[in-house]
């Protein structure tokens, strides 16, 4: 199947110019050459090769694509790849060491927090802004900051639990 | 989904923007937090032949009180900035309450207040709480400034009276005589669905009495529905039952609802007159410094 990456690769349109961007994605420069329409989740998916992002409604509903933007969650179907420009991307690959999970994948694994898993990156990135800014958040809050984030296989409980094991782990780590 | 092929530009200045939309001549369209208009693009129910990405213009992310009293939100202020804003929370209620309301925690991120507003979404929070707070827009065009009021603003769905060539780069409600008050409720099914219906209120208080009201309505009619005739139950007088009755009436009698899947026209009228109240109860019962 031929993605839009791929096309543009081959034939841009000839009054729209292909720009080349660099985008910190993980800590990483990277670069590609995208037409404005390229939307950032396929510039992550397709030029990037980084799949562990989502695309699940397409829609700006689901929250599946969330990945991290200069800090903050947003859906990366509804950001155009040119906007990332000199931005920093963080996305689920980004969580893990080469030795050690992060302690919101710990707790997505402890606890059971994933049936199909097609939600769960997101679920994790908008998990890392909240413990971002409380690392002690009550379960309301927690339900709260996770509302723009759908689970179709309504797991959302165990969702819960995990990041409250999470937070409690990275509670733990810094005393 | 792809958008349509459109060609981007991401001006440093105002006046740079302001050259693109003139040279687009209605063909080209300010991109801000997107999280409407990406969506559109996506689904070709927009497709401009060039965008405007506003985000690298510095300085209009502010949310200012002036030395008058008067709210200054700037056209790159985030929906989660409003959220946050403690300044908001102590001195704009009718804000203070929508914020947290709009569309899910993560498009509060990316989308703009200002840019909600100039969407004009007969569902949209904004244009409804700008209309309730008697707000202007101050909009830049090729010819210089100029104030737009709310009440003027929008003029049906998805259309409000912005010249092709104007940026709204500044969102202003005026200073209350006494002391802001007010509030906001939707009613929706789950979070970041359209709402079923959605109430603005603003006052205007001195001590117990009433200086100033203002009313907006959304998802019950094809436009934001401005309701703001119905200050008249209030203005000189104290929120007891009886104003708030025939306000809470007067409001409801405004609105357009239509029976959908979301509830018949009956009860969402019903759903209006009850959230005026409540909001208008929730205040007579506050002490008023």
């Amino acid at each position: 199947m031929s993605s839009l990456y791929e096309e543009i690769k081959s034939a841009p349109a000839s009054d729209i110019p292909v720009r080349q961007i660099t985008v910190n994605v993980n800590g990483e420069p990277r670069t590609a050459n995208v037409e404005p329409r390229l939307l950032l989740v396929h510039l992550l998916r397709q030029a990037f090769k980084l799949t562990g992002t989502h695309s699940g409604c397409d829609t700006t509903n689901c929250g599946a694509c969330t990945v991290l933007f200069d800090g903050r969650p947003i859906k990366s179907c509804t950001m155009l790849a040119v906007q990332a420009e000199g931005h920093n991307v963080e996305t689920v690959e980004g969580l893990a060491s080469a030795s050690e999970l992060n302690p919101i994948q710990e707790g997505f694994k402890q606890e059971h927090a994933l049936q199909c898993g097609f939600c769960t990156p997101g679920m994790m990135m908008a998990a890392k802004a909240l413990l971002e800014e409380n690392l002690n958040p009550t379960e309301d809050e927690i339900r709260w900051a996770l509302s723009g984030n759908l689970c179709r296989c309504t797991g959302y409980q165990n969702i819960v639990k995990a990041v409250l094991w999470a937070a409690e782990k990275m509670r733990a780590e810094l005393n | 989904m792809y958008p349509s092929r459109f060609k981007y530009e991401s001006p440093k200045t105002i006046a740079e923007a302001i050259k693109l939309l003139d040279a687009g001549k209605g063909e080209a369209k300010i991109l801000a937090g997107g999280q409407s208009l990406v969506p559109m693009l996506k689904l070709r129910f927009a497709f401009p032949e060039q965008l405007v990405d506003i985000n690298n213009i510095p300085g209009l992310d502010y949310i200012r009180f002036d030395a008058d009293g008067s709210l200054h939100i700037g056209a790159l202020v985030r929906h989660e900035h409003l959220e946050k804003s403690v300044e908001i929370t102590n001195r704009q209620p009718t804000i203070a309450a929508a914020a947290p309301l709009v569309a899910d925690p993560i498009v509060r991120t990316r989308g703009t207040f200002v840019g909600s507003v100039c969407h004009a979404d007969p569902q949209g929070d904004w244009a409804a709480t700008m209309i309730a707070l008697h707000g202007y827009l101050v909009v830049q065009g090729p010819k210089g400034k100029r104030n737009i009021d709310m009440k003027d603003f929008v003029l049906g769905p998805y259309a409000n009276a912005l010249n092709y060539n104007e940026i709204a780069i500044e969102a202003v409600i005026p200073a209350p005589k006494g002391v802001a008050r007010g509030g906001y409720l939707k009613l929706e099914r789950r979070v970041g669905d359209f709402a079923t219906a959605s109430v603005a209120v603003s006052l205007d208080m001195s001590s117990d009495t009433v200086l100033g009201a203002g009313f907006a309505l959304a998802g019950v009619g094809g436009k934001t529905i401005d309701a703001n005739e119905a200050a008249s139950a209030l203005i000189g007088q104290k929120l007891t039952d009886a104003t708030i009755a025939k306000a809470a009436a007067l409001v409801a009698a405004k609105a357009e609802p239509r029976t959908d899947h979301r509830g018949s026209a009956e009860y969402k009228r019903h759903i209006i007159e009850t959230f005026v109240k409540r909001i208008l109860i929730a205040n007579s019962e506050q002490k008023v410094a």
